[in-house]
């Protein structure tokens, strides 16, 4: 049991060891599921790899790297069913992949535009910019599931930059205080952009915030995505069960820059990013499928080929559908535009026409 | 319809009692809400009616009461939060500047975030510090939010409703000194009046004054004291909504008087005197015989108790401004 009423301690719960070792209770997974977390682990790496290389290219804009936080961020949206919610930053792109967002949707919003078509039905919030700002909307969004009494779960993700910001510490507060079914997850990575995580805190781990808002909390190796899915299945269970909130602080890396507009290297030690990159969450899961016989040689490369193709379907539909119009960030300002705007769109349609790549039927994004 | 005198305080609490039987999606939230009905009463006796589920405390902290109430728009639910003073807003200006503003916005209405903030404003009640300031001239430039200050039980009630009934958040200002100043013939039914329309409170024909919140009786006072002394005719206009404003009603007004002095209690600089003089500059400066003059609360911090009413507009500093955009 990874989650503690009190005091979560200074072991981070951990199923898989570096080597990819099982040193600890096997959760029920199938084959094929297991398959999936690999699959979409490698997913995320190819798929951050790729719009760095847009960027570099002129066809992305700014974008924060997800590499060596594949465990953390896939195994954590896992165990949610269709009806949970998530609020996340934008470090956490994959938990959207995994909770159902299309890949060229997520392409479209870093080529700079707003999706016209974010899916509302997969309950996952836009990822936020502003750090630590979803945490009040995922407790929220539990406590209205909770007075509507639905069997609803929220899930709020924010880094280990964000448990410095006040929402993040009122939200937690709000969250034990009305036992809200939310499960709060932050992915400790070791970096806000150039500031360590020992300038955040002086508490030896973030999961102990915990103990001070009566929230039950667990730290977890968040490079092991077994440990990161058992966790949050628990935390996910005890809140729909009426059980409350819980905390859970998974111990990861950014392996890469803090974006693309960031070079570490400025001020990280290489010899603790090479440290990290021996524990690799995807390694890690790899060493321990390949002994185990659920993963060929053959099978490995067949998943590299296909997550590849993957990606590069989704960058062509991406790149595929018009840019959003001149005056399209007239719409939802508020649900009718008042006439004010209306003339200021007027005043700027004076200066610029329509795109022609626009459709003519009228719909506009 | 029947009707009965009511406070502002009185008017506001039957149609929050209102929302609430309507429709069981209405939640309030805020500090001191529940059992001691609001600091100024205004939820008086609604969670004994209504229950702990559906009005209730929250821990003390403004962030997360307009954070989790966003969570409870997105989800379906219609929260109306209360921040206990207006001078309070500056906790939570984030969440409700760059969150619930925006996010129909950032999500290109996929979500949306219908959310009522109820928060108390305006001077000349001895209140300690942070406890007097209008606040309504910062949330000019957050597009998405509206912002609603009623000057009269009648207009808070429809006004409050209508709020609620929009898809958007509103901020809903309400002024302390209003509160209990007098009552007025309100019905007890449900009814809105429309966001975004100002009133003509009082038609003239020499010059136009616009205002809102206790502004408006301030206004009117002077308006009769002006057609007493120097025989003119006021025209008085209540704003209602100050954000977005009634462009056409400013515009129409002017272009009929020629004149216009704008009254507000919150600073000069930057706030909706600035904006409705702007307009008035871009839209009809040729119908104006004389600069527009504006009397506002001055460009310092909101002062202490012992010196608030020379900081705020009077009858008297509005009848000056009267008389000096009537000089020939």
């Amino acid at each position: 049991m990874a989650i503690h009423q009190i005091d979560p301690g200074l072991v981070p719960f951990q199923i898989l060891d570096p080597d990819g070792n099982l040193v600890g209770e096997m959760p029920a997974l199938s084959p094929e599921r297991l398959l999936y977390f690999y699959r979409t682990m490698r997913l995320a790496r190819a798929f951050s790899d790729r719009i760095i290389a847009m960027q570099r290219q002129g066809r992305a804009t700014t974008f924060g790297s997800l590499t060596g936080q594949e465990a953390a961020t896939v195994g954590l949206a896992a165990p949610l069913q269709p009806q949970d919610w998530l609020a996340t930053s934008y470090r956490e792109i994959a938990s959207l992949i995994v909770k159902g967002v299309p890949l060229s949707t997520l392409v479209y919003s870093f080529r700079g535009y707003t999706p016209p078509n974010w899916p509302a039905e997969t309950r996952c919030l836009p990822y936020q910019i502003v750090i630590g700002t979803q945490i009040p909307h995922a407790v929220g969004l539990a406590m209205a599931a909770k007075i509507a009494g639905d069997p609803v779960v929220a899930v709020g993700v924010c880094g280990d930059g964000a448990t410095s910001e006040g929402d993040f510490n009122e939200a937690l507060n709000f969250a034990g205080v009305f036992r809200a079914p939310v499960v709060i997850i932050v992915q400790n990575n070791g970096w806000a952009i150039s500031v360590p995580r020992h300038r955040q805190s002086a508490a030896p781990t973030l999961a102990a915030r915990g103990i001070g808002f009566g929230v039950p909390s667990a730290l977890v190796d968040g490079n092991d995505i077994l440990a990161v899915y058992e966790t949050v299945r628990q935390a996910v269970e005890r809140a729909r069960a009426g059980d409350g909130p819980t905390l859970i602080e998974l111990l990861t890396y950014r392996i890469g820059s803090h974006t693309t507009a960031d070079d570490a290297s400025r001020y990280r030690d290489p010899a603790e990013v090479e440290a990290w990159r021996a524990k690799d969450p995807i390694a890690r899961l790899q060493k321990f499928l390949r002994r185990r016989d659920l993963l060929s040689e053959e099978q490995d490369e067949e998943i590299g080929a296909s997550v590849l193709a993957e990606i590069d379907a989704a960058v062509r539909e991406a790149e595929a559908m018009p840019p959003m119009a001149p005056d399209s960030f007239f719409d939802y300002v508020s649900a009718t535009l008042p006439p004010r705007l209306q003339a200021q769109r007027a005043e700027l349609l004076r200066f610029v026409s329509p795109s022609p790549a626009q459709p003519q039927s009228g719909e506009r994004h | 319809m029947a009707v009965r005198p009511m406070t502002m305080i009185e008017a506001l609490n039957n149609a929050l009692a209102l929302e609430l039987e309507r429709d069981e999606r209405v939640v309030l939230l805020g500090q001191d809400i529940g059992l001691n009905g609001g600091v100024f009463r205004v939820t008086d006796q609604l969670q004994r009616r209504f229950g702990e589920r559906r009005v209730f405390d929250t821990p003390l902290a403004e962030s997360a009461i307009i954070g989790t109430s966003i969570g409870m728009a997105v989800y379906g639910l219609r929260p109306i939060a209360e921040i206990q003073f207006a001078g309070f807003l500056f906790l939570c200006m984030s969440q409700l500047v760059t969150q619930a503003a925006r996010i129909r916005f950032r999500s290109a209405g996929a979500f949306s975030c219908p959310l009522v903030v109820r928060s108390p404003y305006g001077g000349g009640v001895r209140t300690p510090e942070l406890h007097s300031d209008s606040l309504e001239g910062v949330f000019l430039q957050t597009p998405g939010l509206k912002v609603v200050i009623p000057s009269n039980p009648y207009d808070a009630k429809g006004l409050l409703a209508a709020a609620v009934a929009d898809p958007d958040p509103v901020l809903f200002l309400e002024n302390i000194k209003l509160y209990r100043s007098f009552r007025q013939e309100t019905p007890e039914e449900y009814y809105t009046v429309p966001l975004g329309k100002a009133k003509t409170v009082q038609a003239g024909e020499d010059v136009s004054v616009f205002a809102y919140g206790a502004m408006v009786p301030v206004a009117l006072e002077a308006a009769r004291q002006a057609q007493q002394e120097l025989g003119i005719s006021v025209e008085v206009i209540d704003l209602r909504t100050v954000w977005p404003l009634d462009e056409e009603a400013i515009v129409a007004s002017v272009e009929k008087t020629g004149r216009a002095v704008v009254v507000h209690e919150a600073p000069r600089a930057g706030g909706i005197g600035a904006e409705v003089t702007a307009i008035i500059n871009e839209r009809c400066l040729y119908s104006l015989l004389k600069p527009v003059a504006r009397v506002t609360g001055y460009d310092t911090p909101y002062p202490v108790p012992g010196v608030e009413d020379y900081y705020l507009p009077t009858p008297a500093k509005v009848l000056a401004a009267l008389r000096q955009v009537m000089e020939p």
